[in-house]
């Protein structure tokens, strides 16, 4: 396996011995310019498998490799966007989504010289996901959709190699959503970086991705690999073909087995379905 | 807001004082007072015009302490709030002993102090700085404690250095707790001077009280008192004028929100 993001045998548990197995021997590979995505039911360690992917922490077992090298440490290449934006409140918009290119290099070291240029970088950026004349404003002065577009543009104002999304479009509203997930298409099929996505929304992960990863409760294993074989670019239209459905379908079904599988309790039902 | 009403409102802190020095001068007229119980704000204005010379000097060197003892307090108070914000360790080991150092009745350390130092300035320093430290120190560590941890994974997954975290989150996100404790802590330092000048100064608005206790010239005690409580306002004022330019970000201005959900 040549993959860009290898996990084998990846376990985590948090705390010493006695403490919540969260991932247990999750092997999955992520090829370059692929965009993946990991559904699973509520607390079944989604995040934590970003995290292990990242760097961020350490598996307690097995091992993750990036681009063919053992991850020690967190990486230096990856971009991040979260369910919560995150903008720094005390910089505008342009200015939070060129964060990173004051931290990684080669551009921290020539953004002083060439601000210009990447001035510039960061203004078609933000008009690519319809942000164009909101560069000045402050982020309280923008709309959680509009603060969660700006948050994207910051992950990809570098050009990472790798993009992690953490459930970033779940605090919006249906039709917001869908607008983004377009968005995020057209930003991907533009720039083909590796992609990430951690979801619970069914619909989300098969209008997206290349592959979907289905994870079981606590502890997580992945239980089951699509491969979502619909042409590009997909559209809104097409998710309520019957070939989506039909994808959808077995998802949820293997979501379901999951569940049961895994005793989650009857309260925190209703998560792993759709919206 | 209207206009009027912008007005109303920038005009009402003077309103209430104004209004409380006429009730007060009314209470001692028509209760027939006594000076030396409770002086009419007249009484005490021409006291503080009679004294105005021993007034002011003494004042300033209230001023003088109480500024080195904040100033010193700002640097201690932000070195320890870093120290305990970003490391558990330092922060189980000192919060303890700060709580008891801040628990521990300034005017009882005076005396102590008084030996290590003699009398007069030092003390007067050295108290107001250990009544300002605290507040700063528990606020700079609370705003660089709650930083978000999305946010650091964001940074740290870029290949951020800690360094790098806390001067582009950390700090920043530090400035509006910064200033809130900077109000507290300035008239915590004027307590702090006073109360070490009534005990042990020959110097200082605290003396002068205590002089003018002792000669019962209860006038000139009032008028100490109020122009203690006018530094304490200036310095506060300052503060909060510097905070609304530095961190006015933290204070978002509803009325000029747009966009939905």
């Amino acid at each position: 396996m040549n993959a860009f993001v290898e996990l084998d045998k990846v376990s985590l548990r948090y705390g010493e011995q006695q403490g919540t197995l969260a991932i247990e021997h999750v092997d999955l590979g992520i090829e370059a310019g692929q965009f993946a995505a990991v559904v699973g039911p509520s607390g079944c360690g989604k995040s934590s498998l970003m995290k292990l992917v990242t760097g961020l922490l350490p598996p307690t077992s097995g091992a993750v490799r990036v681009a063919g090298k053992p991850v020690n440490g967190p990486l230096k290449i990856v971009g991040m966007a979260f369910q919560n934006p995150t903008l720094l409140p005390w910089r505008n918009t342009l200015s939070n989504t060129m964060l990173p290119l004051e931290i990684v290099q080669p551009h921290r070291s020539r953004l002083r010289q060439h601000r210009e240029e990447y001035v510039t970088l960061a203004k078609k950026l933000l008009a690519a996901v319809g942000l164009n004349g909101f560069e000045e404003k402050q982020p309280w002065m923008l709309s959680g959709g509009m603060q969660q577009r700006a948050s994207l543009c910051r992950s990809l104002i570098h050009n990472p190699a790798l993009l992690m999304l953490d459930e970033p479009f779940a605090a919006l509203d249906a039709f917001t959503r869908e607008e983004l997930w377009s968005v995020l298409q057209d930003l991907w099929l533009e720039r083909k970086f590796t992609c990430t996505l951690v979801t619970h929304d069914l619909r989300e992960a098969a209008y997206l991705a290349d592959v979907i990863f289905v994870m079981s409760a606590r502890p997580g294993k992945i239980v089951a690999t699509h491969r979502v074989d619909l042409p590009r670019p997909r559209t809104i239209e097409m998710t309520y073909e019957p070939k989506f459905i039909e994808i959808l379908h077995t998802i949820r079904g293997q979501i379901a087995q999951a569940r049961s599988d895994g005793r989650v309790s009857e309260s925190a039902a209703a998560e792993a379905g759709n919206p | 807001m209207t206009l009027n009403r912008r007005r109303l409102e920038l005009a009402m802190p003077w309103i209430v004082i104004v209004g409380l020095l006429i009730v007060w001068q009314l209470v001692v007229d028509i209760f027939q007072i006594r000076q030396f119980i409770l002086p009419s704000p007249v009484a005490i204005y021409e006291a503080f015009l009679q004294y105005r010379e021993p007034i002011m000097s003494n004042a300033m060197f209230t001023l003088v302490s109480t500024l080195i003892g904040f100033g010193i307090g700002i640097v201690v108070g932000v070195l320890l709030g870093a120290v305990i914000g970003s490391s558990r360790l330092a922060y189980v080991g000192l919060y303890p002993l700060l709580i008891g150092i801040n628990s521990v009745p300034k005017a009882a350390v005076v005396p102590i102090l008084v030996l290590w130092m003699g009398i007069g300035q030092p003390p007067a320093i050295t108290t107001a700085f250990m009544l300002s430290f605290f507040p700063i120190a528990v606020n700079v560590a609370t705003g660089l404690a709650t930083v978000e941890p999305e946010l650091e994974d964001v940074l740290r997954s870029l290949g951020a250095s800690r360094l790098d975290i806390l001067r582009k989150v950390g700090l920043p996100r530090t400035m509006p707790y910064f200033f809130a404790s900077l109000k507290v802590s300035i008239t915590l330092a004027f307590v702090g001077s006073v109360i070490s000048e009534t005990i042990a100064s020959n110097d200082g608005i605290g003396y002068l009280m205590l002089q003018a206790a002792s000669q019962f010239r209860v006038p000139l005690m009032f008028a100490g008192v109020f122009v203690i409580a006018s530094m304490g306002i200036a310095t506060y004022v300052i503060f909060a004028l510097l905070e609304r330019r530095l961190t006015g970000w933290a204070t978002r201005r509803q009325d000029m929100n747009f966009g939905g959900g």
